[in-house]
């Protein structure tokens, strides 16, 4: 028989560890100056056990960042090293290898000492405005121009903040105040971390974590492996087409579902970009993971023994690049890793696993100036936006629904507010879901123009416009995106571009693909669809 | 209308999902009723619930002076969707602002999830071109002809009410009052405009706070105009005042234009009444603790005021989860709820962890313990395997609990699967349902920048007195205050509500580019508009306080400072900075400082005004030493100690003002159990208050 109060004390105590890091969260979304963070949820808090194993994390946040900052903590621990570990310091870096996947994800890393043990570690990932160099998006040719690189350091030492990395800082970043605040955000949430668990360990009575870490870890496992024990055994593949930067890029992966564990490999997919579309594996991982869990184990925490039943392997390709490949915008090609891995899933599991959706933000930086010789204001404007989700087994697809990015969008009063711009529409996009029993979900269509005698230019980070979501099952693709100016220029899906005083920029975003044969759709369905507009015409 | 605050006979009435809660006062002594919502006609409730309590004050409606209200009902349509069919006006460009909403999913990992449906379908929601800049500009005139072929349309298209909202009308409102102006030519529906709702920043928040209040606005009108109606032909003509979601009372008729402001209402009642024990007894510092059937309430008092936000999301969909509901932008108390009633059902998942609700048995068919065919375990059937609640005299003796039941449930559903006899299993339950409201009430303070170890609780509904003596252990809270009436708390809180405003408006203003003379004038607007609803219940003093809402520029999350109300001047710069900066490092732990230039933006400015009270009568908290004799001993779990302790059993009704008795022990009324643990005394206080004292520590 189970030691009743144990179990229970170890029970409550995890709800309590869960909290602590809610409100390390919470202190991040309150104080940041990133609208990706404050606006959008993009973010990360977690903490961590004294060998690097994540004990909880919180649940807000985006998959991006939640998986790669459970491994960037081992990094922290192997370059500062124990001796040199101190109360009150905080540990920074921005490396795309080991941190989360571009120079714009900054992650600390903060230890926690009662007294003078070590007892764990607390980390935070959030993306800042501007970290110099060419600006957000794909057209780096190698890291080195993609901004300021942090290697893993000490952002303070015993609570005293590195006044030289501040300068350094200071003098590379476009918006420094912005990104300086942030950094300080950053350092604050650990710090609340730390202080709550402190009082929880002194309230309990608690020297270390060490027998709370076993709890979780055997539950956690143990859930884990039930979940992997009922799925089918053998290997799946599965391969998709993306935009690339200017050429289409294919990617491959083959899930092997074993004993206790699964494998994704991405043999077969293409080599690295030119261009900052390159993702490093620790991102891939992170979004390949987050794939596996929503279909395997949804209700599963995550912590270090939820994903240690899932690994990866590849050889160097685009979605394992090296060093100093470019990797601004890996985001677009690794949000388009779930429906890849999902897809192989799908013959592992037909009938369970949803369809292809616009998976891939539809980002856009916008760098708005007056016209030569005009009055007027600079500013940075970063929005996210998003397509269609894929139709699911037994419901039509989230229309305009970031996935699998876990983050919202901004309100256009809130952008507005920001820079000169002006946002002339921002609504649903009819006829943009792949038929199906179940619909695909529908993209959304974007007008922006400058403020009279303004101007901008905008970093695309764009894909499906030349392939689309496909369907599952019978289910048809879902519209292709879009990018034009409003006289009828075509775009280009990545890179820097120009919009003219006067011009608009449109958008339209990808829609979801369908599920499921479309003669099975309910005629109530269909003429809702008719009544609402999300289908303007009859089926062709 | 003279001398409102000083009425002597005031009737209070709260319409709730499960029950009407009535309560008169008259002459200083207090009566009160529950009788069961009636959803058909929620009048009828609360006139026989007045009936019997005129009836035992010896009085006849004719004698009311005053009758104020709250009421569910305008929250319930919306959980529901049991609204008019609205047509929503908007900007090109944007109808589907309320449909899609964040673009985001609430839950991560769910793939199967549903979003709630947004309350006017998109056949409903018609776009009109014309523009406003984010400065107030206008960047694209209104089309007016359009609209006057839209408003045929509407005015043939069997509509029960119009909701407009355009692109940054809290900037400047004058498309939205012309699109007013032209549809109101051609239909009688009522119209609601966001600027007048709910003037702030943020288009989806504010357009389906629009929508929200059209959507009820035809039903609650109808609601109330028969609730006069039928209090005439009482014979009570007494004013009726209602309670809104920012605690204070406004008139019927602005209540029925403006009925999205009634949403939350009665959980505002319970608010208030907390607020007026901490003025009772000169607490500075409080949190209130409701816990009823289905959910736990908690709510920060300072200075006997509770917290209030300018927002909050309504008829969440998916187990209390944040982002699951809709958005509601009004001055509102704040508070947090989550899914932990009695009635919650206790459950274990796949890591074998214990869960609690938010999925709750009700009253129908209820715990495990009622035999009613509810079979699995609640938080009310752990509470009475741990003994805290008497089985021979639960609800008076109404009704017979099953302990065998309880055990049953229990073990079947929580105890076999992780191996535990029922009572730890039971223990766990509690522990974890404690927690989950312990870490609810830590987090909120910490995001309110308070430290929640530094307040005395009280403790009211149903459901509280079992287990505020374990959430105090858990929090650090050293005392707690049941009071008297506990089961009714909201109705008699009504009583205490002052005529009270808010008036909000968001006008984004850099400090470096502070004009004085324009904010102002913006003030003296939102002076005179909240001023305007206090008097139509008043004609005493009124107090009002200034807010702004402030952040640095490039932040998203503004923090409530307070002005000094006064006209401003550009002298004036250097004292908002230095107050924002001070409420900052309340908030934050420290202000950003060594930053060149780093701009601070005033976001929303808001004006409360309300009536000035008579405080009550000052009570001083009585330690009381004279031990209460015990004659009644049984064991009831202890859960700091893990174990099964004797404890002294005691009726409150039987329970002298002074008297003291060391914890563990039960204090039993009608209506629940005071449950006190081995780090606690209780002490009857004078007023009938029950105060828990945690063991060593001095008030």
């Amino acid at each position: 028989m189970t030691d009743p109060t144990f179990e229970i004390r170890m029970q409550v105590m995890w709800n309590r560890l869960i909290s602590v890091v809610e409100e390390q969260a919470m202190t991040l979304l309150r104080t940041a100056f990133s609208t990706s963070v404050r606006e959008a949820g993009d973010l990360s808090a977690g903490v961590f056990d004294p060998a690097g194993r994540m004990l909880a994390q919180a649940v807000t946040g985006t998959p991006g960042h939640v998986n790669t900052m459970a491994e960037a903590v081992l990094h922290f621990i192997a370059e500062i090293g124990r001796d040199s570990m101190f109360p009150g310091d905080t540990y920074v870096t921005n490396d795309p290898w080991k941190g989360t996947g571009h120079l714009h994800d900054i992650t600390m890393v903060s230890p926690s000492f009662k007294g003078d043990r070590l007892v764990g570690f607390f980390a935070c990932t959030a993306h800042v405005v501007d970290v110099g160099g060419r600006g957000f998006g794909a057209d780096g040719k190698s890291v080195y121009e993609e901004g300021i690189q942090i290697p893993i350091m000490k952002f303070a030492e015993r609570g005293q903040v590195n006044a030289d990395l501040i300068r350094i800082l200071r003098a590379n970043v476009r918006e420094a105040n912005q990104v300086v605040g942030d950094f300080y955000s950053l350092a604050a949430c650990n710090d609340v971390g730390h202080q709550r668990l402190t009082q929880m360990m002194e309230e309990i009575g608690l020297e270390t974590l060490d027998a709370l870490g076993a709890f979780i870890f055997s539950r956690t496992r143990a859930a884990t492996l039930d979940r992997i024990a009922a799925l089918p055994r053998g290997a799946w593949a599965n391969e998709l087409l993306t935009d690339g930067y200017d050429s289409p890029v294919k990617l491959a992966c083959a899930v092997a579902i074993g004993e206790g564990s699964v494998n994704v490999d991405f043999t077969g997919t293409d080599g690295m970009s030119k261009h900052g579309i390159n993702v490093p594996i620790i991102y891939t991982k992170a979004y390949a993971c987050y794939a596996l869990k929503c279909v395997v184990a949804p209700d599963i925490p995550n912590n270090w023994a939820s994903l240690e039943a899932f690994t990866i392997s590849s050889p160097v390709n685009i979605l394992n690049a090296e060093r100093p490949a470019p990797v601004s915008v890996r985001h677009v090609i690794g949000h388009l890793v779930p429906d890849l891995v999902l897809g192989a899933l799908a013959k592992a599991l037909p009938g369970q696993v949803l369809a292809e959706g616009a998976a891939a933000l539809w980002n856009i930086h916008m760098s708005v100036r007056p016209v030569a010789g005009a009055p007027g204001r600079r500013a940075e404007i970063l929005m996210f936006n998003s397509g269609g989700m894929g139709a699911r087994p037994g419901a039509d697809g989230l229309s305009a629904t970031a996935f699998p990015s876990g983050v919202m969008t901004m309100p256009i009063e809130a952008t507005e507010q920001t820079g000169p711009v002006v946002v002339w529409r921002k609504e649903l996009r009819p006829d943009s879901g792949g038929d199906g029993q179940y619909r695909g979900g529908l993209g959304q269509v974007i007008e922006i123009e400058p403020l009279p005698g303004h101007e901008f230019d905008f970093s695309a980070m764009f894909d499906r416009i030349n392939h689309p979501a496909k369907g599952r099952d019978g289910g048809m693709p879902g519209a292709a995106g879009k990018a034009a100016l409003d006289d009828g220029t075509v775009l280009k899906p990545k890179g820097w571009q120009h919009v003219p005083a006067g011009r608009r920029l449109v958008l339209d975003l990808p829609g979801g693909g369908g599920f499921g044969d479309p003669s099975r759709r309910d005629p109530a369905e269909r003429a809702n669809d008719l009544a609402k507009g999300y289908v303007t015409e009859t089926v062709k | 209308m003279t001398s409102q605050i000083r009425q002597q006979i005031r009737l209070g009435a709260d319409i709730g999902g499960t029950f009407t809660d009535v309560a008169l006062e008259a002459h200083g002594r207090l009566y009160s009723a529950k009788v069961l919502t009636d959803y058909a006609a929620p009048e009828q409730a609360i006139l026989d619930a007045m009936e019997t309590v005129l009836a035992e004050a010896g009085l006849g409606p004719a004698d009311l002076e005053i009758v104020i209200h709250g009421t569910t009902l305008a929250t319930n349509a919306l959980i529901e969707r049991r609204g008019a069919r609205v047509a929503f006006v908007t900007t090109e460009g944007f109808r589907d602002v309320i449909e899609m909403r964040t673009e985001s999913r609430f839950d991560q990992y769910d793939l199967n999830m549903r979003l709630p449906l947004p309350l006017v379908p998109r056949e409903d929601r018609f776009t009109v071109a014309g523009r406003i800049g984010a400065q107030g500009q206008e960047l694209a005139p209104l089309d007016e002809s359009a609209l006057e072929t839209l408003a045929d349309r509407i005015a043939a298209g069997g509509f029960g009410a119009v909701a407009i909202g355009f692109i940054h009308s809290y900037m400047n409102h004058a498309h939205e009052e012309r699109a007013r102006a032209i549809i109101a030519a051609k239909t009688g529906l009522p119209i609601s405009i966001s600027s007048e709702v709910s003037p702030q920043m943020r288009e989806f928040e504010r357009f389906n706070t629009v929508c929200a209040n059209a959507y009820v606005r035809p039903q609650m009108a109808d609601y109330l105009g028969r609730l006069q109606v039928r209090l005439k032909e009482t014979g009570a003509g007494c004013p009726v005042f209602m309670i809104h979601s920012g605690g204070g009372l406004i008139s019927v008729e602005t209540a029925a234009a403006f009925p999205v402001r009634l949403v939350e209402s009665g959980p505002a009642g319970g608010a208030i009444f907390a607020a007026d024990v901490a003025r009772r007894f000169g607490l500075e510092r409080v949190v209130s603790y409701d816990m009823g059937g289905t959910t736990a309430k908690i709510c920060l008092i300072e200075g006997f005021t509770p917290k209030t936000a300018r927002s909050f999301e309504v008829a969440r969909t998916a187990r209390f989860a944040r982002g699951s509901g809709m958005p509601i932008s009004i001055p509102v108390i704040e508070m947090i709820e989550i899914g932990a009633g009695g009635g919650s059902i206790a459950s274990v998942d796949a890591m074998g962890r214990i869960q609690t609700g938010p999925e709750s048995a009700g009253s129908e068919p209820g715990p495990a313990c009622y035999q009613r065919g509810g079979l699995r375990p609640t938080i009310t059937d752990a509470d009475l395997v741990l003994g805290k609640i008497d089985p021979d005299n639960f609800a008076g003796g109404a009704i017979k609990l099953s302990t065998a039941a309880s055990e049953a449930a229990i073990l079947r559903d929580v105890g076999g699967r992780l191996n535990l006899p029922a009572t730890p299993a039971a223990f766990g339950i509690c522990e974890v349902v404690d927690e989950n409201m312990a870490n609810a009430a830590r987090v909120h303070a910490v995001e309110n920048g308070k430290n929640i170890s530094d307040n005395t609780m009280v403790a009211f509904g149903g459901a509280a007195p079992l287990h505020a003596a374990r959430l105090c252990e858990k929090l650090g809270i050293n005392q707690c205050l049941i009071p008297a009436g506990a089961g009714v708390g909201s109705a008699i809180g009504f009583l205490k509500a002052p005529f009270g405003y808010e008036a909000l408006a968001s006008k984004v203003t850099r400090l470096s580019a502070f004009v004085a003379g324009d904010v102002n004038a913006l003030l003296d607007g939102l002076k005179a508009t909240a001023e305007g609803f206090v008097r139509a219940g008043t004609d005493g003093a009124i107090q009002r306080e200034i807010t702004a809402y402030m952040r640095y520029v490039g932040q998203g999350w503004e923090i409530p400072v307070a002005l000094p109300d006064r006209p401003f001047t550009v002298a004036d710069i250097d004292l908002l900075r230095q107050a924002f900066q001070t409420s900052y490092a309340r908030f934050f732990g420290r202000a950003i400082d060594g930053l060149d230039g780093l701009e601070i933006e005033i976001v929303t400015f808001s004006v409360k005004a309300q009536d000035s009270r008579a405080a009550p009568m000052r009570r001083e908290l009585t330690l009381g030493r004279t031990e209460a004799g015990v004659s009644v001993s049984r064991p009831v779990f202890d859960p700091a100690r893990g174990e099964a302790l004797p404890t002294a059993i005691v009726e409150r009704s039987g329970f002298a003002p002074g008297a003291r008795l060391s914890g563990p022990a039960v204090v039993l009324e009608r209506e629940t159990s005071t449950v006190v643990t081995s780090s606690f005394d209780v002490v009857m206080q004078d007023d009938g208050s029950l105060l828990l004292v945690r063991k060593g520590v001095e008030a």
